[in-house]
């Protein structure tokens, strides 16, 4: 219970600093709605391209802008030395992890918002049908990507070529969650059923619990070294 | 607290070799040594926020590594930074670590110790506008919210203006007067000297010298701690 309540205090202390700074936030959203707003120059709206290609223009904006706010997170951490004062606090550093996880996830959910609304606006995607699916994609696909991010981003902070280091170290494990949201989103988008993209959703949310779990026993070695 | 024959190595340099320490229950021990000599790595070691390479610690008859969040419970650090959140106010920060900690009737207690170290008129102003000095205070009051028995201080008084640092000065001699086990790093040996109950000296990753505070003087130490340091130098200083 007190691990919980810890949990809590950890991201409410996360939310009330970007809310207050709104720094990592906007160009987050920046990022993701140049991405989608440059693609719809290079397609028609409304065609089998933009179809085909649309999934994976979204899945581009999200993953790249949660690398740019990955790395602000853990950067904010380490400015001030914060990361060591919370490493002396009486908390498990599985908590730390869960917590900047489940912050670093939160941001992210709340650019893709505007982000798809835009998307859909731009691509003249009718996303009603598939709403409930994709949320559930969103959801699992983020969840995965921040879990693996938040760990390699403590590992990436403490190197030199750290904004570099970050997306060479998580694109390349991250490859399963992408592919699978890619073509779980394309599924939902063309209308299909629960049956036809719950194959992507079990290996999401495989890929999930399993390096949820690596990543909380791994965090402690990783911000003790 | 026991340190036993601690080694820290980071690729091919030895930052501590096999250092090995005692330190008694409301002891302060002042240590000094040149940049590099393993102070802060020992401070780091013992605070449970880096690994040893070999060797081992126990505190309160504890070991570190099995026992390190009771231990944190009890532990407060003032160190190079401040551990403070730019875009919280100096109350939010309070909250957020006393939370941590568990205190009790946190908002009271966080008056309590923005009222000691002077920024109680400040408590809503966020730390992004706080000097350097202001910033240091604040960093104490995180240090004492939860009223620690044990006490790691890393040249706690860098950055401290006049009034600031006899504030520093008149918080540790109360701690110590409350028999709290202090280890405090600084280059000052005037102040470590006056403070502590006994000096150590470490150099290139050992313990080089060390004796009880009562029985030397300023000059000796000053003059223990030079020739020391020039001998590391070849007698150049």
């Amino acid at each position: 219970m007190s691990g919980l309540r810890k949990l809590f205090i950890l991201v409410w202390k996360d939310l009330l600093a970007e809310f207050r700074a709104k720094e990592m936030l906007s160009s987050m959203l920046m990022f993701a709605l140049i991405v989608v707003v440059v693609f719809n120059f290079t397609f028609d709206p409304g065609s089998g391209a933009t179809k085909e290609a649309g999934p994976g223009i979204l899945w581009v904006a999200f993953t790249f802008a949660g690398v740019l706010g990955l790395h602000r997170s853990l950067i904010h951490e380490v400015e001030r030395g914060c990361l060591h004062g919370l490493m002396l606090a009486p908390v498990d550093r599985g908590v730390i992890f869960l917590g900047k996880a489940i912050g670093n996830a939160i941001f992210i959910f709340l650019i893709e918002l505007p982000t798809f609304l835009l998307f859909s606006i731009f691509f003249n995607i009718d996303f009603w049908k598939g709403l409930d699916k994709l949320a559930v994609i969103f959801f699992l696909g983020t969840i995965g990507f921040a879990a693996v991010g938040t760990l390699l981003s403590a590992i990436s902070v403490n190197t030199r070529t750290r904004e570099i280091m970050l997306p060479i170290l998580l694109f390349p494990i991250e490859v399963p969650v992408i592919l699978s949201a890619v073509n779980a989103t394309a599924s939902a988008l063309a209308g299909q059923n629960w049956n036809a993209i719950s194959g992507w959703l079990k290996i999401l949310a495989g890929f999930d619990l399993i390096f949820l779990l690596v990543c909380f026993v791994t965090f402690e070695y990783v911000l003790e070294e | 607290m026991e340190v036993k024959n601690l080694v820290k190595i980071f690729g091919d340099f030895y930052a501590l070799r096999s250092v090995s320490l005692q330190i008694a229950i409301g002891e302060c021990v002042a240590i000094f040594g040149p940049n590099g000599a393993g102070k802060t790595t020992f401070l780091r070691i013992l605070s449970a926020i880096s690994r040893p390479t070999s060797g081992e610690i126990f505190i309160q008859g504890q070991r570190l590594s099995e026992a390190a969040l009771s231990i944190h419970r009890q532990l407060g650090v003032i160190g190079h930074q401040s551990f403070l959140y730019d875009d919280l106010t100096a109350e939010e920060n309070l909250l957020f670590y006393a939370r941590l900690y568990d205190v009790p009737h946190p908002t009271n207690r966080i008056q309590e110790v923005l009222a000691e170290v002077g920024l109680r008129e400040r408590g809503g102003d966020r730390v992004r506008a706080f000097s350097r000095g202001m910033q240091q205070r604040l960093a104490i009051a995180r240090a004492m919210l939860h009223n620690p028995s044990l006490l790691f201080l890393d040249e706690p008084y860098t950055g401290l203006d006049q009034h600031a640092a006899s504030m520093l000065t008149a918080w540790l001699s109360k701690l110590r007067s409350e028999r709290r086990t202090i280890i405090l790093v600084t280059h000052d040996l005037e102040q470590g000297l006056a403070l502590a109950d006994r000096v150590v000296i470490f150099l290139r990753g050992k313990v080089a010298w060390e004796k009880p505070a009562g029985e030397i003087s300023r000059e000796t130490l000053r003059q223990v701690y030079f020739d020391l340091v020039a001998g590391l130098h070849g007698g150049r200083l």
